[in-house]
């Protein structure tokens, strides 16, 4: 019994583990060039060094801050917006054809409008990655509002719930899991621009520079390290923002 | 003593062109149960949906005892208490809820929760979430969150039609003792002409649409009415009379096409 317990338990772990090995075989057999494919070993080697002796956990610490403050920025203003939006089928149709026009243009293509209006810095970043993140947050409530159980709603108007005491009450808390969907993807998507503003704009610190860096002087390990940094984050974000869903939204899907 | 407790008068309602509803003039009694009975797509759950505000009515006049709906109390039960009932909020907060919309302290929720909690002699734990009950628990939970507010008037839209056979007797037999207990009057649209019949002191039969009144069958047999109820001559007499004034009017309707 104890055995086969293990063996559930360590279940996710086999493609991780499967996943090193062939990466070490490769490196190992040298089948790539050693020099653009580092062993784990030596990547492993280099995050060691990179968050103890370097300043790899500053730069990380850079871009966290960045992608939170383009979160809230989005959240604070869309979800509000979403509500309102929502909640009025007409206005939403009426806007539908910009926000989905604006969702599919490619944030980083607004990079030098943006550049041009906030200048280089840090303004500029944010500002990019908080309108990418805001759209997606903004359709998914305005959707999750729009979806709202209409019984539920009726339920409250009926035991005299005044229109704002249903929109707030019920409508916000039934819009909920889309809107949790939203913030999700939100979150994810302010990390991405982060990292490719961090390369490109002018920047002196944060994990995109430092790959972008590490690639010029052909440091792999390096390279490698950073890159998988950025990924543990933005596993970690959404591992976080599952939990606090799963907490919070409990009756999700009931 | 039976006087009008709701009166309607030429309530007209059209969907898409089609009159449901014309000049449709009807009294609800006080302190009754009425059923209101018919034929699929006849407007029985419109009917009190209207009378709820729960939907608009193009024109005419809904009355409880002279006085419009948001000077009255009503309670309204829904068919489907998984949509109805709040899952963000613990069962017995989904109780309160009410109260607190109508400005109670929470010691007054506390006390008139509590008193609700003594007359149904509920036994579960209402510290749960909705979703974590059964069915029949959570229509429960419904009926005394619609009675929470003492309410002139409770509505119920086919409120067991959700739940398997042996919750509905309890059910039906919870609801009866509230009544007796009560007096509240009742409106409960059914489609099961045996509960129609074994919960009302009148069953109101409806027609087809343009919707009318076929006739407001009377049922006078003594409360408690307990599943013997269903046996007796009383009861056959008044459900076949139903069933008669049903599929004249179905079959009427019929003819015309």
């Amino acid at each position: 019994m104890a055995g086969r317990n293990y063996v559930k338990l360590l279940t996710p772990a086999y493609g991780a583990i499967a996943f090193i090995f062939a990466w070490w075989l490769i490196a190992f057999l040298q089948l790539v060039d050693p020099v653009l494919l580092p062993s784990p070993q030596d990547s492993a080697k280099a995050i060691w060094v990179g968050f103890f002796q370097g300043n790899l956990f500053s730069d990380l610490k850079v871009t966290v801050m960045r992608t939170l403050a383009a979160f809230i920025i989005a959240t604070v203003v869309c979800v509000p917006l979403g509500l309102v939006l929502g909640s009025s089928v007409q206005l939403y149709r009426s806007l539908e054809f910009v926000i989905d026009f604006f969702r599919s243009t490619p944030a980083s293509a607004l990079f030098p409008l943006f550049l041009v209006i906030l200048g280089v810095g840090e303004s500029t970043k944010i500002a990019v990655a908080a309108f990418g993140a805001g759209l997606l947050i903004l359709f998914n409530t305005a959707y999750g509002v729009m979806n709202a159980r209409k019984v539920r709603q009726a339920a409250a108007y009926v035991m005299g719930a005044s229109k704002s005491r249903v929109l707030i009450g019920v409508t916000l808390l039934e819009s909920l899991p889309q809107t949790f969907i939203g913030m999700r993807s939100g979150v994810s998507f302010a990390l991405v621009i982060v990292i490719v503003a961090e390369m490109f704009i002018g920047s002196t610190d944060g994990l995109g520079q430092r790959v972008i860096n590490a690639q010029m002087i052909f440091n792999m390990p390096e390279m490698y390290a950073t890159i998988f940094t950025a990924g543990v984050l933005g596993y970690s974000l959404n591992l976080f923002f599952i939990l606090i869903e799963r907490y919070f939204i409990h009756w999700g899907g009931k | 003593m039976n006087t009008t407790h709701i009166t309607i008068r030429g309530l007209t309602k059209s969907f898409a062109g089609q009159p449901l509803y014309s000049g449709f003039d009807l009294n609800f009694p006080r302190n009754r149960i009425t059923s209101v009975f018919g034929p699929n797509g006849c407007g029985k759950s419109t009917l009190i949906n209207m009378i709820a505000g729960l939907m608009p009515i193009d024109s005419g006049e809904i009355l409880f005892d002279g006085k419009r709906l948001h000077e009255t109390v009503i309670g309204y039960v829904f068919q489907n208490y998984r949509d109805a009932l709040f899952p963000w909020k613990k069962s017995i907060d989904n109780i309160k809820y009410p109260l607190q919309i109508a400005g109670k302290s929470p010691a007054e929720c506390e006390t008139r929760t509590q008193e609700l909690i003594q007359s149904f002699d509920v036994r579960f734990d209402l510290n749960r979430f909705p979703y974590e009950l059964s069915g029949g628990q959570q229509q429960l939970i419904s009926i005394m969150r619609a009675l929470a507010t003492q309410p002139e008037v409770l509505f119920l839209d086919e409120p067991f039609s959700a739940l398997d056979y042996e919750m509905t007797l309890f059910m039906r037999d919870k609801l009866q003792a509230i009544f007796q207990a009560t007096k509240t009057t009742m409106i409960v649209v059914s489609h099961d002409l045996d509960e129609a019949v074994y919960l009302a002191d009148e069953v109101l039969m409806l027609t087809r649409r343009p919707t009318k009144i076929a006739e407001v069958v009377e049922f006078k047999a003594a409360r408690p009415r307990s599943p013997g109820t269903l046996t007796t001559q009383d009861f056959i007499n008044a459900k076949s009379h139903c069933l008669d004034v049903f599929q004249r009017e179905v079959r009427t309707k019929e003819l015309l096409k």
